[in-house]
């Protein structure tokens, strides 16, 4: 009996836990907490998470930012650029009034673009990153659990989209998909064109979550929990939402984590190209592209932009480290 | 004799399973043909070597895995071939305690939400709302309810196979298939949990299927004992009769290799098993213990010994030449298995 007592001793049960207020002291610590906690230990994570933070605030917040520098993304200040459409000033032109200098030839402010460029980016990344995700949960549940053909049919498919060249694919589709819709002569908008971007990194961006996914799910659907359902009655519906996906949210995140500063470049990289967004809109891609023409005049137009892009993406991806470091602790670094 | 609350014939399960490069199919026979009876609120222990097929079979009595053939008839129902949603109603009878404490509980859900799983599952609103009956049964099985909210992660091997018995306890069944449900915790951790089974049992009038290797353990919590080797069962009967006169040469060899503590430095005979198991793809012919068996003749090669009583005694027996019936049985050792006796001092 005094072993029992022992046993079911609150007090003698987490060693490790923190003294907490006693009518707390009931409420389990969840392993997100836990994990939660290892992660505000990591440095780096935390560091690169309020960057991250602030950046994505920034592009988010691109209006009241122009209400409060006073500058619009489309303004052009000719008076400020000299003859051989290089900005007067040195780095660029950078100065109280234009606090990362003016485009050559059009004198646009490029603090302010680079704020909206930020606002474009993010959108197309993260909303890429939402529905490749969502749609890598459900293909990989389905095939991890249920086997047999129909997993063989989506790993097919994986496979497929897996060998298929993204690049070309997309250099062959965009003007295939525009011209479907438009003329030769129309104005293409903007909200058309992000669209398809993100249609594109959706149609090739699923498969890695849902590879990862259903290898999880098929580690996780032997467990004996998993069969304790099952022995009660619980149906597919169940067992695939209630039991498994709880289990992966932790490589979910550090994926989907991952994911988005990779459609940041990717992004950035068709808009280089060409065939993603393009003038007048402020894009980071864009302004890459047509700071090369200037290169050795006002290395500045290339540097700031190819910088804050830098910046983004490897906070994003220290960050998405640290958040699987933190989830799963057993992984090596 | 009552009729059976659970009756089992002819039970098989073969896995298909592919084979060398060319991939030609080859079949695991894991169960092949078991017959059990299990009466209300009796336990029936399941013992045998590992491999020897207990787990798939308490895994098909609960319908987690499809038998090939054979019937399991519950309450005198045939519910072998039931689909999920006729079967749903007989799950709440019918549930299952798992091996591995660590795998059986989900890491993300807190201990309510696993113990409560069942009734939600099922759609059941006990009165006086779920959170009061997960409280009684934490409470049931010795844990603490005020540990409702705390996750699997923060408790020991022996109080996570508590909370397991609480979920299987939570839909009030009337059969439990125990699969090893001790095997994986620490020996002082196995009695508190086995005396737990035993005070439940008493209290809820439960009948148990109680699958283990360890015989000791077997022999402390069963009523009757079926001893399976290699897919079959080759002897069942009362407790005292399978330990203190077992007639298939196999329990004989079994029960010897248990160590006595009260005959500790003595000298004592020990049966010693030549060769390893046959693989369950393709099983001797005839007896499946013959090529190891002391006592093996022709006639085992080519006819397959029934599970039935012999010599009057009440344990059935599948043997063609079984250890003679009678309390003097359990010290004779076979004059032919000298070979295979050795003598050992621990």
């Amino acid at each position: 009996m005094s072993m029992l007592q022992i046993e079911t001793d609150p007090a003698g049960m987490d060693p490790t836990a923190v003294p907490v207020a006693p009518e707390r002291g009931m409420v389990g610590r969840s392993p997100g907490r836990l994990a939660w906690e290892r992660l505000r230990r990591n440095r780096t994570a935390m560091v690169s998470g309020w960057i991250m933070l602030f950046l994505v605030v920034l592009g988010v917040s691109a209006p009241l930012v122009e209400l409060l520098y006073g500058i619009g993304p489309y303004e052009q200040f000719q008076d400020r650029i000299a003859n051989n459409s290089l900005p007067l000033g040195y780095l660029g032109g950078i100065s109280g009034d234009h606090w990362f200098g003016l485009e050559p030839k059009l004198g646009r402010d490029i603090f302010i673009r680079l704020v909206y460029g930020l606002r474009t980016s993010l959108l197309i990344a993260t909303s890429a990153a939402v529905i490749t995700t969502a749609i890598g949960i459900v293909l990989g549940i389905v095939a991890g659990y249920l086997g047999g053909w129909i997993d063989a049919v989506i790993s097919w498919v994986i496979d497929f989209a897996l060998a298929l060249p993204f690049l070309i694919f997309a250099l062959a589709v965009m003007p295939t998909v525009t011209a479907r819709f438009y003329g030769p002569r129309d104005e293409i908008d903007v909200p058309f064109r992000i669209a398809v971007m993100i249609l594109l990194f959706a149609m090739f961006g699923w498969t890695g979550t849902a590879r990862l996914v259903r290898g999880q799910v098929i580690s996780l659907r032997e467990r004996e929990f998993v069969e304790a359902a099952r022995a009660s009655g619980a149906g597919l519906g169940h067992i695939l939402f209630r039991q498994l996906l709880p289990n992966l949210w932790a490589p979910i995140l550090v994926t989907f984590s991952l994911a988005v500063p990779g459609y940041i470049t990717g992004e950035a990289a068709l808009s280089f190209l060409g065939i993603g967004i393009v003038e007048p809109t402020p894009d980071f891609g864009v302004m890459i592209s047509n700071s090369l023409d200037y290169m050795d005049g006002d290395p500045m137009y290339l540097i700031i932009p190819g910088f804050v892009i830098f910046l983004l993406v490897l906070t994003f991806n220290l960050f998405g480290d640290g958040l699987r470091d933190a989830l799963d602790p057993k992984s090596s670094r | 004799m009552t009729e059976p609350l659970l009756k089992v014939r002819g039970l098989t399960k073969h896995f298909a399973v592919r084979q060398g490069a060319a991939g030609g199919k080859a079949l695991v026979r894991a169960v092949d043909g078991v017959d059990l009876d299990v009466h209300p609120g009796e336990t029936l222990g399941l013992v045998g070597e590992s491999g020897c097929g207990k787990t798939t079979t308490g895994r098909m009595l609960v319908r987690l895995l499809d038998p090939t053939s054979g019937s399991i008839e519950f309450e005198g129902r045939d519910i072998t071939r039931l689909g999920r949603s006729a079967m749903r109603p007989l799950r709440q009878d019918l549930q299952i305690i798992f091996q591995d404490p660590y795998s059986s509980l989900n890491p993300r859900h807190t201990v309510g939400k696993i113990v409560a799983m069942p009734l939600e599952v099922n759609g059941i609103k006990p009165p006086g709302g779920i959170k009061t009956r997960v409280q009684e049964l934490l409470e049931l099985v010795g844990l603490n309810p005020e540990h409702y909210n705390r996750f699997p992660h923060e408790f020991s091997g022996g109080q996570r196979q508590r909370i397991g018995i609480a979920r299987a306890l939570a839909l009030r069944p009337k059969l439990i298939v125990a699969d090893e449900p001790v095997s994986a915790l620490d020996v002082s951790i196995q009695a508190q949990v086995v005396n737990l089974l035993r005070d439940l049992q008493r209290e809820l009038d439960l009948a148990f299927v109680f699958i283990a290797h360890d015989l000791a353990v077997v022999r402390h919590f069963s009523r009757r004992v079926a001893v399976m080797y290699l897919g079959k069962v080759v002897e069942v009967g009362d407790r005292a009769d399978i330990y203190e006169r077992p007639r298939h040469p196999y329990t004989k060899a079994l029960l010897s290799a248990v160590p006595d503590v009260a005959a500790f430095g003595e000298p004592r005979q020990r049966i010693r098993l030549t060769g390893d198991v046959p693989t369950p793809l393709n099983p001797p012919s005839g007896c499946r213990f013959r090529t190891r068996c002391w006592k093996a003749q022709d006639i085992c090669a080519t006819e397959e010994p029934a599970l039935i009583t012999r010599d009057g005694s009440a344990q059935a027996v599948a043997c063609h030449f079984p250890e003679p019936a009678g309390p003097e049985a359990a010290v004779l050792v076979p004059a032919q298995a000298t070979a295979h006796v050795s003598e050992v001092t621990e």
